[in-house]
């Protein structure tokens, strides 16, 4: 039935006459509306990766602002009630607006490229999760510059972020900057799946997908089963306590205030695995690419990154130890804990004997990795000394989780994400970064973060609880504060040399050619930067490592429709041929619906009217965004006249 | 200057315990961190080595074989580690949970932020209230049960015992005994608002007798102002806005809002930790205690400088 079967090698002018045809129909539209209108997965994923980086530099300013604050005992620099609005935010955005955004953003870049896709699936809804997130981070932001940022933790344990400790407006900024990032986060994982089961390039079956686009599937699936909970939690009970006096957490008309945590903690931890996960993903690509050799255990990997989205929904308690959970429960949460070392470990081994048995060029991607390991080794290590309970209850809420967490995120999210940068770079923008620079930042970078962050684990046993303004002369926490200090100085240079390199090589850096690094996955089978319809000819995928296995006549997909955006979709787990499907056209819709949407969240900051209004505005641009439009329709009947019946 | 802050300051250092819960938690932090070292650096250097490691071409190359037996015996290693971790663990999890029949009872509110102490009896009249200062006897198990009147704060002495979470709703305990007579720091630990940084109490072991001394001074009301000053001082208290939130029993001052002032001479420190108990630190508080700790519940007072000595000679007279 399908018009697909598989040819030789089209000619050269085949080429270039498909190219023209493909590129009047997939084009970007010209002008303000246009740029506003795209469906591009690349342009989309283009303006999430930058703007979630832009959100690292803000959390790092927030970062930089806390740690000049502790330099010395007794600082001046922020008063306690600056000072908890910033260390609020900073987390608020490393975890909500930096960490997952990016892991999300690369994985609608990346993930239809490496799986041989023209676009990702629903790109209209991901053109509206990007506006939805900018807007919610957006929001933070001026909420801080006009002294109303949050200020009750990222974490906002109530009863102090009820409406009794909490008056005025900044912890509903919070929760509703919370929603903002669901929706995105949603909406994102949706496409994920959706592309990854049913938009693969034929023959790549599921044993075949990358490394990579298994960790941004594993990861979709939780925060499909995460994000509802703080949904639950802060859009629903927390900003209902707050705006329509529910008592959800107030245990005095009979709520709970222990209930929060739960809901709380039971998205929070599998959210530490969503910004995980994705990383390990990259470390998986770049070790393949530069041990030039297929990445040893791919089953085992897979499953090890199945099995850690299973466990981690079953940890939540152990950021609870201290409360009146019982021993019992505890030590079930405990053995848990401990147990997700085993899937992280045996990636670890995996890895090794990757490069033991490859021939391993060591490029700024891989420094990174090896970076990560060094780093994310400690951060893992001390995660399994803290789910002891006994130990955990000395160490808990004290500087030491600080130091934990950080080796995690840094080490096990920064890292593989600024190789991953190097690795992906010429892919997204035709230009080499430049090695030398790279090799600079990393070493200030690894420097950095230990400088900073070793010391905290001492500081936390010598009795430095988290999230204090400042500290007393008498505590002899002075120094090493001081030293940490002084790390997040040679992390501030190192992000700085970073963002140098990234705009001088952006701008005028060494051409790209479309694999530089001979990798073996299809992103690399088109050119750098990839064209709006991402390949000329889908591919047909004959091995795991798509562009190492090709055979000489390296088949291909011919006899898609080039009039219209017209995509294979392909069979869930062997990839095959399945029907064909026409992707929408631009849109100036999604961006409409998004900022209808984010009227009806900020509005419902101040008074539930924002239900109703809200309520009116989407319904209209709900209506709009499935209109079909005159020309579609003339399109489709041509289409279909000249369908073979 | 430094001597004299440290004296008050205390000790708080996990790894320096002055108690046996502080001290078994001591030896599994000791076996931790050796196990966590020596994985470390094999693992690293394991990771490092293959990546650099200069190549003969195909002599040393193991097989795939080879390399499955690897990766399964390190997976195999990973998880008897993490058995014995686990039974580590649980052996010292057992021995702090171990039951203690004759422990002292004492329970402790906290409040946004500081700490209200009250140590409980069967007869009403000798049940004791400070603030912010904990006495236990030397070598005996204390257990103490928390509550909160307002947000959650943890309650946490290093060098005695790990830490518990004061929920509303959720009475909690925690039980330590200190081994030796000395001055223990204890800090708020959960995040409770603007004050969290300077929410510190002090924890003072003593032999039995002194404790017994101690809390005997305790059950007394405040002692009646003996010199004109004190009494203007007294008089400055109860008329002014003092007596709205605090107590001072003896007198008509009887409100629980802040910190029972009773025996306040006898303390250490004042704002919960956070300066010593001192008169020019006191006047400093009293006259604008948003200067030392922002945000903190108490307003500012204007007195008049007559009417603030009196005041301090009569609060330093409560002993």
């Amino acid at each position: 039935m399908t018009s697909t079967i598989v040819v030789p090698a089209p000619t050269a002018d085949d080429l270039a006459a498909e190219a023209a045809a493909l590129e009047r129909t997939w084009a970007h539209r010209p002008g303000v509306i246009g740029w506003l209108s795209t469906t591009d997965h690349k342009a989309i994923g283009r303006r999430y990766i930058v703007t979630a980086f832009c959100f690292f530099l803000a959390g790092g300013i927030n970062a930089a602002l806390i740690r000049a604050q502790l330099a010395r005992p007794e600082g001046t620099l922020l008063g306690p009630d600056t000072y908890n609005q910033v260390f609020t935010v900073h987390g608020s955005t490393m975890m909500f607006l930096f960490a997952v955004p990016m892991m999300n953003a690369l994985g609608i870049y990346f993930v239809p490229l490496m799986v041989g896709a023209r676009n990702i699936a629903f790109p209209r809804l991901n053109a509206f999760g990007y506006y939805v997130y900018l807007i919610g981070g957006l929001l933070l932001y001026v909420g801080l510059l006009t002294n109303t940022g949050p200020d009750a933790g990222w974490f906002s344990y109530v009863p102090l972020a009820g409406p009794a400790f909490s008056p005025g407006k900044r912890v509903d900024i919070w929760a509703q900057m919370v929603t903002f990032t669901e929706i995105a986060a949603l909406v994102a994982a949706v496409e994920i799946i959706v592309t990854v089961f049913k938009c693969r390039a034929p023959r790549m079956s599921i044993d075949r997908l990358p490394l990579f686009v298994w960790s941004q599937l594993v990861v979709s699936f939780m925060i499909v089963f995460a994000m509802p909970w703080v949904a639950t939690g802060s859009t629903f009970m927390l900003a209902a306590d707050r705006l329509v006096s529910t008592q959800f957490f107030n245990t005095a008309e009979g709520g709970d205030a222990l209930l929060w945590q739960h809901v709380f903690w039971f998205f929070g931890h599998p959210e530490v695995y969503i910004i995980f996960l994705p990383a390990l993903g990259m470390v998986s690509q770049i070790v393949g690419t530069f041990s030039r050799r297929e990445v040893f255990g791919y089953t085992a990997i897979v499953l090890s990154m199945v099995a850690t989205g299973f466990l981690s929904f079953g940890l939540w308690v152990h950021h609870m130890f201290a409360t009146t959970v019982p021993m019992l429960g505890e030590s079930f949460f405990s053995a848990a804990s401990a147990m997700i070392a085993i899937p992280t470990g045996v990636q670890f081994f995996c890895w090794i004997v990757t490069l033991w048995t490859g021939r391993p060029r060591i490029t700024v991607p891989l420094l990174f990795v090896l970076g990560f390991a060094a780093t994310f080794l400690i951060g893992g290590l001390s995660g399994v000394m803290i789910a002891s309970v006994p130990f955990d209850l000395q160490v808990h809420d004290t500087f030491f989780i600080v130091a934990h967490f950080h080796y995690v995120l840094l080490g096990g999210a920064v890292f593989p994400l600024f190789g991953a940068f190097y690795y992906w770079f010429p892919k997204v923008t035709g230009r080499m970064l430049n090695e030398k620079l790279g090799v600079w930042q990393f070493w200030l970078f690894l420097i950095g973060v230990n400088v900073t962050f070793f010391p905290m684990h001492r500081l936390g046993l010598d009795g430095m609880p988290r999230r204090v303004y400042t500290y007393l002369p008498g505590t002899g926490w002075g120094t090493l504060n001081l030293v940490a200090s002084i790390g997040a100085a040679v992390i501030t240079v190192s992000v700085i040399l970073f963002l140098i390199n990234v705009i001088r090589s952006w701008a005028a850096g060494v051409r790209a050619p479309d694999d530089p690094w001979e990798a073996d996955s299809l992103e690399w089978a088109t050119s750098s930067p990839p064209p709006s319809y991402n390949f000329v000819y889908v591919p047909v995928v004959e091995g795991r490592s798509a562009l190492w296995d090709r055979s000489p006549e390296r088949p291909i997909v011919r006899g898609l429709r080039t009039d219209i955006r017209e995509a294979l979709l392909t069979t869930v787990i062997d990839a095959r041929p399945d029907s064909l499907h026409r992707h929408p056209e631009p849109s100036i819709v999604p961006f409409l619906a998004a900022l209808a949407t984010s009227t009806t969240i900020i509005v419902l900051i101040f008074t539930p009217w924002g239900l109703p209004i809200g309520g009116v505005l989407l319904l209209f641009t709900l209506i709009a965004w499935g209109w079909p439009s005159a020309k579609d329709h003339a399109r489709q009947l041509r289409a279909e006249a000249s369908e073979p019946a | 200057m430094m001597n004299l802050t440290t004296l008050w300051q205390g000790a708080h250092d996990a790894l320096s315990p002055g108690g046996p819960a502080a001290a078994a938690v001591d030896g599994l932090w000791k076996f931790l961190w050796i196990t966590a070292a020596v994985v470390y650096i094999l693992v690293l250097a394991a990771f490092i080595y293959s990546a650099l490691r200069k190549r003969r071409d195909t002599a040393d190359a193991i097989t795939e074989s080879g390399a499955r037996l690897a990766v399964m015996i390190a997976t195999g290693v990973t998880v008897l580690i993490l058995f014995a971790f686990l039974i580590v663990d649980f052996g010292t999890g057992r021995k702090l949970s171990a039951a203690e029949p004759d422990a002292l009872v004492i329970d402790v509110t906290g409040h946004q932020w500081w700490w209200e102490v009250t140590y409980p009896s069967a007869d009403p009249s000798l049940q004791v209230t400070t603030a912010n200062e904990i006495h236990i006897p030397v070598g005996r198990p204390v257990v103490v049960r928390l509550h909160t009147a307002d947000v959650i704060h943890s309650f946490w002495v290093p060098s005695l015992a790990g830490k518990r979470d004061l929920i509303p709703g959720y009475p909690g305990r925690i039980r330590f005994q200190a081994a030796s007579a000395g001055i223990y720091r204890g800090e708020c630990a959960e995040f409770c608002g603007h004050e969290h940084a300077k929410m510190s109490f002090l924890v003072i072991a003593e032999p039995a007798d002194s404790f017994a001394a101690w809390l005997a001074g305790e059950h007394g009301p405040a002692a009646a102002p003996a010199t004109e000053s004190a009494r203007r001082g007294e008089a400055v208290f109860l008329e002014g806005r003092c007596v709205m939130c605090h107590t001072i029993r003896g007198t008509p001052a009887g409100s629980r809002v802040g910190p029972d002032l009773t025996h306040l001479a006898a303390r250490q420190t004042l704002a919960a930790g956070t300066i010593p108990n001192r008169r020019g630190w006191l006047a400093g508080f009293i006259m604008n205690p948003q200067r030392i700790k922002p945000g903190v519940l108490m307003p500012p007072n204007q007195l008049s400088p007559a009417d603030l000595h009196a005041l301090l000679d009569y609060l330093g007279s409560l002993r």
